[in-house]
């Protein structure tokens, strides 16, 4: 059987760590070359950083941060937030991330994932897709992080995106990212159905079930996770590391438990996956 | 000031060949965090005096062959190699050391080891399995011992990223097989001074790192 990949996630505000939920109302919980050396340890099997204001103000802070991150942490690393161009492209590469991940500027013109498939190779080139789902129960696809409506239908605009070169897709459940409370099976299960191309799946997890139910039911090929390990971080290694010129520090400071999540870490994930017949890297 | 340049001049000296393909950032830090001194280039100077050659490459085999034989390295690179120089070819810079592709057509490869490149071809069985295929998966062989694998287990797992795989005419020639789909084809590679990997190394976290290590340490490449 295939090894699902367990993939954290990284949500990066100017130097810091940040995690919101919806994608909004972020907060700050450390530095992000610490995280990601403890998932490294910890048995991850790739790191995505996703730069969540770049598209917004178009700002690229996170160009050090990968350059540092990719010096001493030899797994894949997937980096998205605000690229635009083939430049944007060339340079993240360059700073040590293998993949990048695209959304705004995909939907504002869908050859750019050619281009961009065409320069880079289609493995390099993984197209995010922020799923809401409309009260008629249809899926739309908005950009920035949620903020931006495009009217898009998520199903068409999958199957658009690797035909035209997308090499992975990660979908992400913009009703559930953050909440806890489980990840939208239909809309993960649907999408993995009806492309061709690996799919990572985001958005939702609180406790170990959600995210071996997800695995069952829906089939992906990989599982992003962010608050659940993070979290567990945060308990383990209770510091005020953070920069705390930038960002909502607040949340750290109050000590406050996060009580919709059962947090835990990477290799207890793993563990708790094989035991139930998920083959995965320990 | 003397000494250190005496130093220098007699020091290891591994060559990174830059043929305009692929990332070899990621390669270069590989090489730093376990001591392997390193230069990047594609000059016939830098591939004669170099200690050993690491080619490596992520992109499509037609455009790889191209850009060598516009550099006007390809008899040079393999004249050296020929005659002992170390080399190490990871991903696409393994597939280019067999006699011919047929990635988009047929392509003379650079026929240091014989065989042929191939494309996955995976049945509808199973819809999880993707090509390119691009994960994590396992290798196997009889023995590592004495190779660049000697800290490497059995199943350890690495990764791959690649759509296309080698079918090695002589498997004498294979080390390690790993399985996609059902079929077994050859990840790792190790020829007299030739040691190549379909996975990378530098990608498949400490247990990858080792591989450099134990490479450079059984060619001498480790300046100490």
């Amino acid at each position: 059987m295939e090894c699902v990949r367990i993939i954290p996630r990284l949500d990066i505000k100017g130097p810091n760590l940040v995690k919101g939920i919806h994608l909004e109302g972020l907060r700050v919980l450390g530095k992000p070359e610490e995280f990601a050396r403890f998932y490294y340890e910890n048995g991850a099997d790739e790191l995505m950083f996703q730069d969540v204001v770049a598209s917004l103000f178009e700002r690229n802070s996170l160009d050090d941060i990968i350059e540092k991150i990719a010096s001493e942490i030899f797994i894949p690393l997937t980096v998205g937030g605000g690229l635009r161009s083939i430049e944007d492209i060339n340079r993240v590469l360059r700073a040590g991330a293998d993949k990048v991940a695209v959304n705004t500027a995909a939907i504002k013109r869908p050859e750019f994932i050619s281009e961009a498939a065409d320069k880079f190779g289609s493995s390099t080139i993984v197209v995010a897709i922020e799923a809401i789902k409309e009260s008629s129960g249809k899926y739309l696809a908005y950009t920035d992080n949620g903020r931006d409506y495009t009217g898009v239908d998520v199903f068409e605009w999958a199957q658009k995106v690797v035909e035209l070169g997308a090499g992975e897709i990660i979908i992400t459940s913009v009703d559930r990212e953050g909440t806890g409370e489980g990840f939208d099976i239909d809309l993960i299960k649907k999408i993995s159905e009806s492309v061709s191309v690996p799919v990572i799946a985001h958005g939702g997890a609180g406790n170990q079930e959600h995210i071996l139910n997800l695995i069952k039911l829906a089939q992906p090929h990989s599982v992003s996770l962010a608050s659940i390990f993070h979290y567990q971080y945060v308990k383990e290694n209770r510091t005020n590391a953070a920069s705390e010129h930038e960002g909502n520090v607040e949340f750290l400071k109050s000590n406050r438990s996060f009580h919709k999540f059962e947090t835990i870490n990477i290799a207890e994930l793993k563990e708790y996956l094989s035991e139930n017949a998920i083959t995965c890297r320990l | 000031m003397q000494t250190v340049t005496t130093l220098n001049s007699k020091m290891p000296r591994t060559l990174i060949l830059d043929y305009n393909l692929g990332n070899l950032f990621s390669v270069k830090q590989a090489c730093a965090h376990v001591g392997i001194p390193v230069e990047i280039g594609n000059s016939k100077e830098q591939i004669e005096s170099a200690s050993a050659i690491i080619l490596p490459g992520v992109g499509a085999f037609p455009e790889a062959m191209k850009n060598l034989t516009e550099l006007g390295i390809v008899n040079i690179l393999t004249n050296e190699v020929n005659n002992g120089k170390p080399l190490f070819g990871v991903c696409l810079g393994m597939q280019l050391l067999f006699s011919s592709s047929e990635e988009f057509g047929f392509t003379k490869g650079l026929g240091l080891i014989d065989g042929t490149v191939e494309k996955f071809s995976i049945g509808n069985n199973d819809k999880k399995l993707t090509v390119p295929q691009i994960n994590w998966n396992r290798i196997e062989g009889e023995s590592f011992d004495n190779t660049p694998l000697d800290s490497v287990s059995q199943l350890d797992y690495m990764y791959f990223v690649h759509s296309y795989y080698v079918n090695a005419s002589d498997s004498a020639d294979v080390l390690t097989t790993t399985n996609y789909g059902g079929l077994n084809y050859c990840s790792t590679v190790n020829k007299n001074n030739i040691f190549a990997t379909q996975y990378h190394p530098e990608k498949s976290g400490e247990k990858g790192l080792e591989i450099y290590k134990k490479w450079a340490e059984i060619n001498n490449l480790i300046y100490s």
